[in-house]
């Protein structure tokens, strides 16, 4: 069996001379849920972006179902994989079930708006994150949470088997960023591999079950949540000591605690 | 909206200085379709079809095709503030007229010569931009203002050493937007890029939804953005730089219809696009008319479209919801 997304050697650079990351390589595969950590500026947003093909690799090479990234087109990909950035700046006020529409536009002609069955979908979409009372709601006048919940729908829509998520919990309250993740884990569980970015090492621990970190300069760390996360590696990458204790004696929820 | 737009046309066909009835626009209408006697005279079949239909025509178009491109480039631009001129248009296509009027003075050149030079700026405008690795409608936007400020200083530089009693004036009421002078010639040389520009955007019209999400979002949909965004800039361009060349330059409609048009269908640009098409062609042919018909002679375009709308704009704003975000 091919693997959804394989990565190999892969390097970036915007200007040429300093790359942002240097001979990443990994792999995913349905239902992997990966967490990206790393300190702002060590080329996670870059990596996602990358994946997406939003960003052309520098060196290296994508295959996405096998099949070399290089060669497809957006359309293409878009159909496979889908991206939510960090940071979405709305302009238009556009409904909440316009927005999640314009997810379908990857499986639509070139000249052709949403129909009957594209519209099913998004509905069913706006559903599974749980959101069907702000669907005529515009989507800027609606919490950042909520919001992210609308993106989350409109890439559900696009019906991709990848989703990259770019610190999907960014500028959310504690409830909120609860939420996503436990939507993150349960589209999991339906089949699509998820891979995110994020600053809190107990996302990973909460919802991954592969978890890596990058650091400027340095080749990417990546592995179980469990071996990749540890008092260790989070003073080395972040420079603050931290306590990494178990939940309770039974499971293997792990947290991670700062020190000082 | 449609409907109005028929009756206003009908009722402009018989308002101006040559006076006719109603019933008399009806039967010269119909004598081109059905074998008629002629009760009227020649002179007000001319009127009618020689000036008074290009005239409304031309009014029609311009102001559907301004509208249009205004909305589809603020779509493009992820902004409410960008007029169809932004990209220099308008001021390149000034200098070509101010140019072939001073030496030229043949009005199908100094068409000619502002359609031209309307072009050459959004190419100049485009290269510009190209100079920055990454395509970036901001850059895009600043080039554009570059360009316009090129051409507004030599347009002034043009007027600066125009004969202040002949070429002067002339090019001064060009800069001010008429169609007092639109011949069915004309007409007939503009239709065809005009009506293939606004068929394009209006086929592309929900795509543009995507594209105002932002670069980033609408590619990871799956759209190709270098290739709608440049769809979408050469149909505005192809539309504009006509509108300008028989019309000269007039402002506002282009930047403001879009915005009526939000407030009454929202800002869905698969309804946005035909709104302000039929808005922007009922709007300029209202004005036209005013500019016909208000003082004995004719007032410019451009200060009517203006003096009209600003207040009214000003009025809706404080009214309704605005249609795009504050933040």
């Amino acid at each position: 069996m091919v693997e959804k997304l394989k990565v190999k050697s892969a390097s970036f650079s915007y200007d040429g001379k300093i790359n942002i990351f240097e001979k990443v390589s990994f792999s995913i595969e349905s239902g992997d849920v990966l967490c990206i950590l790393g300190p702002n500026g060590a080329g996670k947003s870059t990596l996602i972006m990358c994946m997406g093909h939003i960003l052309n690799l520098t060196e290296g090479r994508v295959w996405l179902y096998g099949r070399d990234m290089a060669g497809l087109n957006h359309r293409q990909i878009a159909q496979k994989i889908g991206y939510i950035p960090q940071r979405h700046n709305p302009v238009f006020p556009y409904s909440v079930l316009d927005v999640v529409l314009m997810g379908r536009a990857a499986h639509l002609g070139r000249l052709s708006s949403p129909g009957r069955k594209d519209r099913d979908i998004a509905q069913k979409a706006i559903e599974r994150v749980g959101i069907p009372h702000l669907i005529k709601k515009p989507y800027t006048e609606i919490s950042g949470g909520e919001m992210q919940l609308v993106l989350i729908a409109m890439v559900l829509a696009q019906e991709p088997s990848i989703l990259l998520l770019d610190e999907p919990t960014s500028h959310l309250d504690f409830g909120n960023q609860v939420r996503i993740l436990n939507v993150i884990t349960g589209l999991a569980e339906e089949g699509l591999s998820i891979i995110m970015s994020s600053h809190f090492p107990d996302h990973a621990f909460v919802t991954a079950n592969k978890a890596a970190i990058m650091k400027q300069g340095e080749s990417m760390l990546m592995g179980e949540p469990d071996v990749v996360i540890t008092e260790e590696t989070m003073r080395t990458t972040y420079g603050v000591d931290v306590k990494i204790l178990s939940l309770d004696s039974d499971s293997h929820r792990k947290v991670c605690i700062p020190l000082h | 909206m449609a409907v109005s737009l028929v009756v206003l046309f009908f009722i402009s066909l018989f308002l101006g200085r040559y006076p006719l009835s109603p019933n008399e626009v009806i039967k010269i209408l119909a004598s081109k379709f059905i074998p008629l006697q002629q009760p009227w005279d020649a002179t007000a079949e001319a009127v009618i079809w020689k000036v008074r239909v290009p005239r409304l025509t031309a009014a029609l178009l311009v102001g559907s095709g301004l509208s249009i491109s205004g909305a589809s480039f603020q779509g493009l631009f992820r902004n409410a503030l960008v007029s169809p001129h932004i990209l220099g248009v308008a001021a390149g296509a000034g200098f070509g007229a101010s140019v072939a009027i001073l030496l030229l003075e043949d009005p199908f050149l100094v068409q000619l010569a502002a359609f031209v030079f309307g072009l050459l700026a959004v190419v100049v405008t485009f290269y510009i931009s190209r100079v920055y690795k990454e395509s970036n409608t901001l850059v895009l936007v600043l080039s554009g203002i570059i360009v316009g400020a090129l051409f507004t200083a030599l347009i002034s530089l043009i007027k600066y050493v125009a004969d202040p009693f002949d070429t002067l004036p002339a090019i001064v009421f060009w800069l001010m937007g008429s169609l007092a002078s639109v011949s069915n010639k004309e007409l007939s040389v503009v239709i065809l890029p005009m009506s293939l520009g606004i068929i394009v955007l209006l086929l592309i019209r929900w795509k543009i939804n995507i594209l105002s999400m932002g670069e980033k979002e609408a590619k990871a949909m799956g759209v190709n953005t270098n290739r709608l965004m440049a769809v979408i800039i050469v149909c505005s361009t192809m539309i504009t730089a006509s509108a300008v060349c028989i019309s000269g330059i007039i402002g506002w409609v282009g930047l403001v219809i879009p915005h009526f048009s939000r407030m009454i269908v929202g800002p869905d640009h698969k309804a946005l696009l035909p709104a302000s098409l039929l808005l922007g062609a009922l709007y300029l042919l209202a004005i036209d008319d005013c500019a016909r018909m208000l003082i004995s002679t004719e007032i410019p375009l451009r200060i009517l479209t203006a003096i009209v709308g600003a207040p009214f704009f000003a009025f809706l704003l404080r009214k309704s919801k605005v249609g795009w975000s504050r933040s």
